[in-house]
This record gives C-alpha cells, sequence and structure tokens, in this order.
C-alpha cells in the first residue's frame, strides 16, 4: 500500500469524515464508470456508488492493504451492481441470433468470415469507446457475463455464484456474448486500415 | 463436439471457448487444427474472436491510469454519498 494511501485509510479506520470525503472525490469517477457500465448510465449508477462507498465505509476496519485501494472499492462497486441487477424484474431471455455466425444444414458457414488488420495499440485505445458503445447493445444477461468475466476479470465459479446459476450457464453466456460482440464490431474492425 | 473424423465450421465455432480455456482433449485438439489448416474463413473467425477478447479486456483495468473516469462527477453525487453516512 502506497504511503498515502495508507495515511488515508489509517484516517478512514479512525472516523475521520475529511477522509471520507477525499475517498468520495478521489474515487467516485472510477466507481461510477463501473456502475454505469454494469447498470446503465443514470440515477441507479449513483444509487450503485453511494451504497458502494457506505458499504466500504463499515467494512474499511478489515481492509489489510493487500490489495490497491482501487481494486477494493472496484469490487465493491462490482458487488452493489450486481445486487441491483439481481434485484430488477427478471425479463425474457433477448435473442442473440442475429448477431451468431449463421451454417447451412451441412454446418458450413454462410457467407465468408473476413479477416481483421492487426491493430497497434494506438488503435486499440481508439477503440475503446466503440467496443464500449457495442457492449451496451448485447442483451442484459449477456453482457453482464461479458463484463464480470472479460472486462471485470473475475472467473467463472465466481461469475456463477453472484449471478446464480451454473458455471455450464456462464460459459454459454459468454461465449454467445463474444459471438455477438465479435459480429457488432466487425464492420468497424473491416474498414480498419493498418 | 460431435464424435466424427472431421468438424464442420459450426462444430469448430461451438468449441473456440473450450480450445482457447485449454479445455480440450488431444484428440479433440487435434480435429481443432485440422479444420483450422483447412478453412480460411474459420482462421478469420478465430482471429477476430480472440481480437474481441483483448479489446473487451482493454476497456477497463481498475489500476489503469489511462482507464477513462468521468471528467465530473456530479456534485450532488459526492454530496448523497457524504450525506448518507452521515445517516448511519
Amino acid at each position: 500500500m502506497v504511503e498515502d494511501e495508507a495515511t488515508l485509510v489509517a484516517a478512514l479506520k479512525a472516523g475521520d469524515d475529511a477522509a471520507f470525503e477525499k475517498l468520495v472525490r478521489d474515487y467516485s469517477g472510477r466507481m461510477l464508470a463501473v456502475a454505469s457500465r454494469l447498470v446503465g448510465e443514470g440515477a441507479e449508477a449513483n444509487d450503485v456508488v453511494q451504497e458502494a462507498f457506505l458499504s466500504a465505509f463499515r467494512a474499511i476496519d478489515r481492509f489489510e492493504g493487500t490489495a490497491r485501494l482501487s481494486t477494493w472499492l472496484h469490487r465493491i462497486t462490482v458487488n452493489a451492481a450486481l445486487m441491483r441487477l439481481r434485484s430488477r424484474r427478471r425479463h425474457p431471455e433477448e435473442p442473440l441470433d442475429p448477431w451468431l455466425p449463421h451454417f447451412e444444414a451441412s454446418g458450413h458457414r454462410v457467407g465468408p468470415s473476413e479477416p481483421w488488420q492487426p491493430l497497434d495499440a494506438l488503435q486499440k485505445k481508439e477503440l475503446r469507446a466503440q467496443v464500449r458503445k457495442r457492449i451496451d447493445e448485447l442483451p442484459e444477461i449477456y453482457r453482464t457475463v461479458l463484463l464480470l468475466r472479460d472486462i471485470e476479470g473475475l472467473d467463472g465459479e465466481e461469475v456463477a455464484g453472484l449471478l446464480g446459476v451454473n458455471i455450464g450457464t456462464v460459459k454459454t453466456r459468454l461465449h454467445r456474448a463474444r459471438m455477438a460482440l465479435r459480429s457488432l464490431l466487425d464492420p468497424h474492425l473491416r474498414e480498419m486500415q493498418p | 463436439m460431435s464424435e466424427r473424423d472431421e468438424l464442420s465450421c459450426r462444430d469448430f465455432v461451438e468449441v473456440i471457448m473450450a480450445f482457447l480455456d485449454g479445455e480440450l482433449d488431444a484428440a479433440q485438439c487435434a480435429l481443432f487444427d485440422a479444420h483450422l489448416a483447412a478453412c480460411p474463413d474459420c482462421v478469420h473467425y478465430l482471429d477476430s474472436y480472440k481480437t474481441t477478447i483483448t479489446l473487451g479486456k482493454s476497456i477497463c483495468d481498475p489500476e489503469d491510469a489511462d482507464a477513462p473516469v468521468p471528467d465530473d462527477v456530479p456534485e450532488e453525487l459526492v454530496q448523497a454519498v457524504i450525506a448518507a453516512r452521515r445517516l448511519r
């Protein structure tokens, strides 16, 4: 734990109001970004951040500094967002079929799969906004699994536990979500120049 | 994966994730590789699938200083959090 962070954590554990305000000002931007990815932008994301900060404050005595404060808050925010997602009324599963590869009865692909140009670091960076936008287009049950596994980096068992589904379901949804995201990015990536 | 001596494109696409996760046995890997050697479309598909994962991962790293953070966190949010803590 870096010194500044250690000082801040010590002050938080002592119940220092100014330290709490500093925590909120320093980290709410990142936490809002995480919450918005999971529950969408707007009031609900703000509520998630608020709940996450209150959870963090209640748990600060148990924070031992083995992870960065940002990583710890990140995980708490993900958990708070998942609580929100679970409490939402369940929608019927939305179809992904338009974005999945299509095959003939023989199993051969319908239509060619065009190559993507190799991307350099700058192009990858420029693409981030496009990738975020396309992820937002995925139906919620697929978007959530993709975000938790590929973006937030949770393992399959963790995601299964958090979503209350079995690991097979997580794997199926993740694979379908990746294929759909691939299709959504395909026109853009094929056009990019090396 | 179906019990046949070669994979169709559909079979291939179904097992891409298992292949990348190292979950295919040696015989299944051999079938996967054989299809890849014979089907340029699936070579492109596999490459783009892997790029999709890489691009997805690149949009957020909690310790990445370059990760996007909203510049203007609403002051109302900051005040709401501070007020909520006082109420607890």
